[in-house]
């Protein structure tokens, strides 16, 4: 889960890492106001977005006057701010930040990520802030200082030390470094965080060591430890499809393409979106049902995969193991008849149940399209994308459909009624 | 032979009265030698009692002392389930699987950083993997029993349903295995992808391995480089996710630390420069190890 820079200084402050002093505001009136109370000369008006490189899409200013606030809070909130993680269409500004501004001598960079290969919380820092850290990173590696951290000592006083000065924070302000590292830490680490980045961390004038900028993700699989950082979640600023497809516990991803995919596993899922670009189709999602679906679960995941408009196919790729067939050809058999399904459906499913599974799909009655394997799967709902395309001409339906489908679709005709009688 | 299990383990069901747990557990003992295999459960407010006639103990230990137990698999909820993997670890079994999806990652820092400074013997497979199986002999875990033929090939991944897939392709040619193991999709787990390469390099019942893996990480490079220098068998592999967009779950400083590794276009890149045989059509990786079999 991610959350807005102004929410990841206010953890910053109360583990005790400095940062400038600031009031998110929702307006330009309270932007002025925040200026205001804060005082002094010059402020800085940030936009609030989760996406990164907000400064060179022009959403921060600096404004030197009242007048300044009001002007750069009015045109920042509302725009929509496009930066390189934001995408074409980018991000509308709801929010703002202002703060004071600082008196910065040397920007550096400060993060921390979970390293895989250590098992252990991975602090890196440079010498060269305010910069794409990736670019950094691929350019001079050598300019990136890393400690791993023992989870049992946390951050030592050396460590923190060492690395600060490493990365040229000058003599007097290294036991300022040292706190706010290893305060970063604690906050990382209390937090359950799983990316804690400071871009750029400073020094000023002064010699003070700040946190100019917050930027802090979390791992979902302990927020149910952190219900205070659960309330910090601003849905505005997600795909409403993800979030939908959270509701039901589904791992939802948009994609271009326009094979919509539903499959168990995240593997088998990215196994299943490759095998449809290897046979030249592009999948429109990435769609993990997980383990234990129920047909509630997978008519969700149907209806979300249907209301991207991009999607003229959907392939269900079901390997069964947690999961059984029976259930996974119910939901699917269920969400069609609700969604009055009019895009072609390939449906492949192997394991537990696997021949029950197979009969509720058979016996349903709709025209699903089954495949024995992977690539068959991925064949057949690439030629049915083609197929919708090329049949776009009405001619071509009417000859190609009506003798085969004619006595099949009798019984198709009303999906819904005939389910509903059905209960009845 | 086959690699971590066999029909002389003896095993301890963690979570054993959870619905996960009896589901699985059933499943598990109708396969093969499970009868004889699964001998206890632990829940430490259902000492006494019993599933199914699967005795309960109130602790990993004393199910270990009344038993002689040596494995023990975890169907634990995720809030709980780091502490039942050290309680199976400071009972000192041989191996210890964790099925459970959903531990927070810094659970798992925390108890794999015990088990490497104490220098614990127990072995770790997970979490959030579906098991290990022999088959013919015994299955461990969540995977569909009947989709597996013993034989000679050995399967590591990363992936619970891609790992049926890749078994599956290999029965429905005839190949049988000696052992599948999945390690898991979490950050933080236990064996990895080299650990179970040496294990099927070092068991004279496998003559070749599949190796499956997905982006992020680089633990299938490790392995790869291992290969290289070490293995004695044939190996092919297959890396899923060649279509999946960058960014879109690592955070932005994770692709730092592993310096622009984690690409499954850059994984397949080393397999095969480690003379790993790689495909990228999952639906051929049964044929593609058929086609390494001497």
């Amino acid at each position: 889960m991610k959350i807005h820079e102004y929410q990841g200084k206010e953890l910053f402050r109360k583990y005790g890492v400095a940062t400038p002093r600031g009031v998110p505001c929702f307006s330009a009136d309270e932007a002025v106001a925040a200026a205001r109370t804060l005082g002094g000369k010059v402020w800085v008006v940030k936009a609030q977005i989760h996406a990164g490189g907000r400064g060179k899409g022009g959403g921060v200013k600096v404004a030197k006057s009242l007048d300044e606030v009001r002007k750069f809070a009015s045109s920042i909130l509302g725009m929509q701010l496009k930066t390189h993680q934001t995408g074409p269409e980018g991000q509308k500004v709801r929010r703002l930040l202002v703060e004071e501004g600082a008196d910065v001598r040397k920007e550096l960079y400060v993060g921390m990520v979970v390293d895989r290969g250590t098992q252990r919380v991975c602090l890196m820092a440079s010498s060269e802030g305010g910069m794409d850290i990736e670019e950094v990173a691929a350019k001079t590696p050598k300019k990136i200082r890393k400690v791993f951290i023992d989870p049992a000592t946390g951050l030592t006083d050396g460590e923190a030390e060492a690395i600060s000065r490493q990365i040229g924070v000058p003599e007097p302000s290294v036991g300022q470094a040292r706190e706010l590292l290893q305060a970063l830490y604690k906050c990382f680490w209390e937090t359950d965080a799983s990316l804690a980045e400071i871009n750029p961390l400073i020094y000023t004038g002064e010699g003070r060591v700040i946190a100019l900028d917050s930027k802090m993700n979390f791992d979902d699989n302990a927020l149910f430890r952190h219900p205070d950082i659960v309330a910090m979640r601003d849905l505005d600023e997600e795909d409403p499809l993800e979030i939908e497809a959270s509701k039901y516990d589904l791992s939802y991803i948009s994609l271009d393409g326009e094979i919509g995919c539903m499959v168990n596993g995240a593997g088998l899922a990215m196994a299943t979106m490759d095998t449809i670009k290897l046979f030249g189709g592009a999948p429109a999602n990435f769609l993990d049902v997980g383990g234990g679906a129920t047909a509630e679960k997978v008519t969700a995941a149907f209806k979300i995969m249907l209301s991207n408009p991009k999607v003229k196919a959907i392939l269900v790729n079901i390997f069964g193991g947690i999961m059984k067939c029976d259930t996974i050809a119910e939901g699917v058999v269920a969400a069609a008849r609700e969604v009055h399904l009019s895009v072609p459906l390939v449906v492949r499913m192997k394991g537990t149940n696997e021949e029950l599974g197979r009969k509720i799909l058979k016996d349903s009655g709709l025209p699903i399209i089954s495949a024995n394997n992977m690539a068959d799967a991925a064949k057949k709902v690439v030629a049915a994308v083609k197929k919708t395309k090329t049949k776009k001409k009405p001619k071509k339906k009417s000859v190609k459909k009506p003798v085969k489908k004619a006595v099949k679709k009798k019984s198709v005709k009303n999906p819904a009624k005939k389910a509903k009688g059905k209960k009845k | 032979m086959s690699i971590l299990i066999n029909k002389d383990s003896r095993v301890i069901t963690q979570g054993i009265t959870g619905k996960t747990g009896q589901f699985h557990t059933r499943t598990s003992r109708d396969y093969a030698n499970g009868r004889a295999c699964y001998v206890a459960g632990v829940n430490p407010n259902k000492a006494g009692e019993n599933f199914e006639g699967i005795p309960i103990y109130g602790s990993v230990a004393d199910a270990k002392r009344q038993t002689g137990a040596n494995v023990s698999v975890i169907y634990v909820p995720p809030p709980y389930a780091a502490a039942a993997i050290w309680e199976a670890v400071e009972a000192d079994l041989d191996l210890v699987i964790c099925i459970t999806e959903g531990i927070p990652v810094r659970d798992m820092i925390e108890v794999r950083d015990r088990m490497r400074k104490q220098s614990r013997r127990t072995l770790l497979v997970g979490p959030n993997c579906p098991g290990v199986i022999t088959p013919g002999e015994l299955k461990i875990g969540i995977m569909p029993g009947h989709i597996h033929k013993k034989g000679r090939v050995g399967v590591v991944s990363r992936s619970g349903t891609l790992t049926y897939e890749a078994v599956g392709q290999l029965s429905e040619l005839g190949i049988g295995q000696s052992s599948a193991v999945g390690i898991g999709g979490d950050p933080v787990n236990g064996l990895k992808h080299v650990e179970v390469m040496k294990l099927f390099n070092d068991d004279p019942e496998t003559d070749a391995v599949v190796m499956i893996g997905e982006i992020g990480g680089s633990d299938e490079e490790a392995a790869a480089q291992w290969v290289k220098q070490n293995m004695k068998k044939p190996v092919v592999g297959f890396i899923a996710g060649v279509t999946a967009p960058p960014g879109k779950r690592m955070g932005h400083a994770g692709a730092i630390i592993s310096g622009g590794k984690g690409t499954a276009q850059e994984k397949l890149a080393v397999m095969e420069a480690c003379g790993i045989k790689v495909t990228r059509n999952p639906a051929e990786m049964g044929k593609l190890l058929k086609s390494v079999l001497r």
